[in-house]
């Protein structure tokens, strides 16, 4: 026993000397949060309006001031209609209010940079707002468990499902398969300590880590971001260990399948990350996505995490509404170890 | 101190090398095929099968016919039309439905009275954001497009006062995927030229070759610029792939000049290639460099721009992307992509790209150390 | 005689925090000479030896080689010598051929002059039939041969090895050894680190490091004489006896 605890603190110190690592994998989440929080959002609130008036009369200028007051809009101002595309073009403006009269009628026509089209569609229903007299919207939209959309907590159970692989997968693999490029490896395996010591030694560092990260998370949650607090604390907690064990199995099986640091590194990126990052859900919606890839996304342990961390952390619901990502990731789980088990064993 | 040889020789080198590696070629031809064929079908905002819950608390011709709007809509799909708000909760908890529709009683009622205007509500599952946030627009749209049409037929006039017309410049098919093409070629920039460089150069220091070169009479800004130089190449490469696949797989071709966009790639990728080796030069492990440079690409794709706009981000947070280069990089892709726009018409862009190029490639270079 | 001075340092010292790796050490090194430096693991050789080839800042102490400050004039020092080092410093990927031409055109020469040498140094070294292999795929001993080769192609002045020969067996040492001899016939000044005991004979002079100092400086015979043995390994283990860094 006492070879394993000083193996676990040699691990711990090689791991905690590495400071610029460890400042990135603490900082990280925290800097995601805040970047998820604010960054994303799609919502169109400062429209750079142009606008080509044939003939000012009362009924334009009254027009006009509408877009000249309203919050929405920036308004640039009246411009000549040959300038309208350049302005366009070069960005300086979001869309242009053509007005002129068809006899006693005023018509419009509204040109939009449509290169995005979200912008562009809202951009259109605002200015149609204005154009109609809408002074408000006739239909209040309200967000269930999330008051204001920008809580960052929501965005919480993807940042947890991003950094555990990155912490678990990446660095441990990463950090075994260096020492089997310097050779130290072999010298731990000739010693009298036996290969599964070695192993555990290695990962019960970055399991801490994993759970330091978690409470740091699950703190910024229940305290400056105001999630509730509730029971289903425990059940955050070890859906999260479980989940810790699964990517560190992950780590420990890329461990024995490459050996140098490059290879990983790129096997633990492209198999494990890019699609954490793209297909877990964590920014875009899974049932958004072609079926072929809703399938694949089957295979993407974050996904049945991030699933369950929603309904758990964010929703509060009991553990009976995620009983399947709980069996799924607990026989990814099951699987994933049996497999780096074995294969280490049968290296070593 | 800069000797046209040296530099050549260690170019050579630099390039036989990536030839050589096992994993590089293969990287700079899967990974523009991966990011452009895939993520344009997951980076879709066109939500569809929103699914709805509504609560009918009116019970009249009107609610009925916001109800059957929504299911004829292509984007909503109606889950259950209910009087309890708790079924329909329920629904949302399961999962089932992304957002309620609240049909207050006496809806119809109060608004034929006039005065003051009845509301509806929509309540949209925050849990999953853009799913929530999106979907809750077509369900406010589909219902206000009826409610508009109602109130025409009860009124009999016609509710748009204006004649008018809407003219989508650029983009007349509203097609997301013209918007979002030019920029994934950007990702493909920032991950290949930013991880590379990175990996390369600290590959070197772990082997102990760098050794070699720092007890020699290499210049360190030769030397740094055989570092960067092949990423030029690189991107180059990169960016046509990119376009390519644009054109065969989607057809969409720039509009403006190709030569704006190799010339803004090219700035890019030293962009990218300079931060690289500037992060390696403080670097001791493969590892750090990666998790440096990961945390900067992650900052880079969230706050430049490519999934959500800029001006869609609170005031502070587009002071900050102003110190972002993918931002200027995007902003140019697109618009000469979709806009036609020329060099003269960006050269804000231009610049602050060159700026940022000369910048981080000086850092690079003054951050290398022969010695110690 | 101070032309044949090649190098020359006075109480060159450096500090690692508090820790002093090399401890105010003094020494001259004759032209042509194959100057030894002996001594256990973490002695300070290696740390000694980058600085004198410019790679590491001296935290105090002064010296020149082949003419130059070794603190102020780094640059043109890495222009008068080779260098070879531990880990192999050629690139694995590259084969034997583009490894020559790369490190001699980094030190100037001209075209004509690398296809001259690198014919004459696979000819000497019997390896004609490897030019175009990558050094990932030859053997050890020829890899350290090459390395040899491609710090000594452009004629330095001095050639610094640092333990070139970890790692082989007896035989393939006796054949580098061969090689240090002849670049040393035509007027390179030779400065190798080791801790192989058998090849400080082989040596005109040796230093003998101990916990960054050192302790003797002579040539073998002198040395021996001076401390009444018959073999290095004797003479070191008294220089060496009260050591407290190491293994």
């Amino acid at each position: 026993m006492s070879i394993f605890v000083s193996m676990i603190r040699k691990e711990t110190l090689h791991l905690l000397r590495d400071f610029r690592t460890i400042t990135v994998v603490l900082i990280m989440p925290l800097v995601l949060l805040l970047l998820f929080g604010f960054a994303i959002s799609t919502e169109v609130n400062d429209v750079k309006v142009v606008a080509v008036v044939e003939r000012h009369t009362d009924d334009t200028r009254q027009l006009l001031e509408k877009f000249r007051v309203n919050s929405y809009f920036t308004f640039k101002g009246t411009v000549p209609f040959n300038e309208v595309e350049p302005l366009l073009r070069a960005g300086k403006a979001d869309a242009a209010l053509v007005l002129k009269y068809d006899g006693d009628r005023l018509c419009h026509q509204i040109i939009v940079d449509a290169s995005n089209t979200n912008t562009a569609q809202t951009s259109t229903a605002y200015i149609e707002g204005v154009l109609r007299g809408d002074s408000e919207m006739p239909v209040i939209t309200n967000t269930l468990y999330n008051p204001q959309l920008k809580s960052a907590y929501n965005f919480v159970p993807g940042i947890m499902g991003m950094i555990f692989i990155l912490i678990c997968a990446m660095m441990t693999s990463v950090s075994i398969v260096s020492e089997k490029e310097t050779g130290s490896m072999d010298l731990l395996l000739v010693s009298p300590v036996r290969p599964r010591t070695i192993i555990f030694g290695k990962l019960v560092p970055y399991f801490l880590l994993s759970c330091i990260i978690l409470v740091l998370m699950l703190l910024l949650s229940y305290t400056v971001l105001g999630l509730p607090f509730s029971s289903s604390v425990f059940n955050v907690i070890w859906v999260t260990i479980l989940y810790i064990l699964l990517a560190l199995s992950l780590g420990l099986l890329i461990s024995t399948l490459v050996d140098n640091q490059v290879a990983a590194l790129l096997v633990s990126g492209v198999l494990l990350m890019l699609p954490v990052i793209m297909l877990s859900g964590m920014i875009f919606p899974i049932d958004n996505m072609p079926v072929v890839l809703q399938w694949f996304s089957g295979v993407i342990p974050a996904r049945w995490y991030i699933s369950a961390m929603r309904t758990l952390m964010i929703q509060q619901l009991p553990v009976s509404y995620v009983l399947t990502e709980i069996t799924v990731l607990a026989g990814m789980a099951f699987a994933v170890m049996m497999l780096a088990i074995g294969k280490f064993n049968a290296k070593h | 101190m800069m000797n046209i040889r040296t530099l050549g020789i260690l170019l050579r080198k630099e390039i036989l090398l990536m030839k050589r590696n096992p994993f590089i070629p293969r990287i700079i031809i899967a990974m523009p095929l991966l990011v452009m064929l895939v993520l344009p079908l997951v980076v879709n905002l066109d939500v569809k099968n929103v699914g709805i819950a509504i609560v009918d608390n009116d019970r009249t011709e009107l609610s009925r016919r916001i109800a059957s709007d929504m299911s004829a809509s292509e984007a909503l799909s109606v889950k259950a039309i209910g009087f309890s708000y708790e079924d329909a909760l329920s629904l949302v908890e399961n999962g089932k439905a992304d957002a309620i529709v609240v049909i207050p009683a006496d809806y119809s009622k109060k608004l034929s009275i006039g005065g003051e205007v009845p509301r509806l509500e929509v309540d949209a599952n925050g849990v999953n954001a853009t799913k929530g946030m999106i979907g809750a627009n077509y369900a406010a749209q589909s219902a206000i497009a009826t409610l508009k049409k109602w109130m025409g037929e009860q009124a009999g006039v016609e509710i748009d006062a204006y004649g008018g017309s809407v003219v989508n410049l650029f983009n007349p098919t509203l097609d997301f995927r013209n918007y979002m093409i030019p920029a994934l070629m950007v990702v493909l920039i920032i991950i290949i030229c930013g991880f590379l460089p990175a990996l390369n150069l600290v590959s070197e220091k772990e082997t102990g070759t760098i050794e070699a070169m720092n007890v020699s009479p290499v210049g360190k800004f030769t030397f740094v610029l055989s570092k960067l130089i092949p990423y030029w190449i690189v991107g180059i490469l990169v960016i046509t792939v990119g376009m390519l696949i644009g054109w065969l797989v989607y057809g969409l071709v720039p509009a403006g000049n190709i030569v704006s966009i190799y010339l803004a790639a090219i700035l890019f990728s030293l962009v990218m290639s300079g931060l690289g080796v500037a992060i390696a030069n403080s670097s001791s492990t493969i590892l750090q460099s990666i998790f440096v440079m990961f945390a900067f690409i992650m900052v880079f794709q969230l706050m430049g721009g490519l999934f959500t706009p800029v001006s869609s981000m609170p005031e502070w947070a587009q002071m900050v992307t102003y110190a972002i280069p993918p931002r200027y990089f995007i902003e140019i892709m697109r618009s000469v992509y979709l806009k036609g726009a020329t060099v003269q018409d960006l050269w804000v862009q231009y610049l602050a790209l060159s700026a940022f190029a000369i910048f981080l490639c000086g850092v690079a270079a003054k951050t290398y150390r022969k010695r110690s | 005689m101070e032309n044949d001075i090649t190098i020359s340092v006075k109480g060159l010292t450096k500090r690692f925090g508090n820790f002093t790796a090399v401890d105010n050490i003094s020494f001259e090194v004759r032209k042509g000479e194959i100057f030894g430096f002996l001594g256990a693991n973490g002695a300070g050789k290696t740390t000694a030896m980058r600085m004198l080839c410019g790679l590491s800042y001296p935290t105090s102490g002064s010296g020149t080689v082949a003419g130059y400050d070794i603190t102020r004039q780094a640059e043109e020092i890495k222009r008068h010598i080779g260098y070879m080092s531990q880990r192999f410093s050629l690139y694995e990927e590259l084969t034997v051929k583009e490894n020559l031409t790369l490190f001699s055109t980094i030190y100037g020469m001209t075209s004509n002059a690398i296809k001259a040498k690198t014919e004459n140094v696979f000819r000497i070294l019997g390896m004609e039939n490897m030019k175009d292999a990558p050094v990932k795929d030859i053997p050890v001993g020829w890899k350290q041969k090459l390395a040899f080769s491609a710090a000594t192609m452009h004629n330095p002045e001095v050639v610094f090895l640092d333990e070139p020969t970890g790692g082989v067996d007896p035989v393939t040492r006796r054949k580098f050894w061969e090689m240090i001899y002849r670049a040393s016939s035509e007027g390179m000044t030779i400065f190798v680190t080791t801790h192989y005991l058998d090849e400080a004979e082989y040596c005109n002079r040796i230093s003998i490091m101990v916990d960054g100092r050192i302790k003797a400086l002579d040539s073998p015979e002198r040395l021996k004489e001076k401390y009444g043995v018959k073999t290095m390994d004797e003479a070191f283990r008294i220089v060496a006896r009260d050591a407290r860094r190491g293994e």
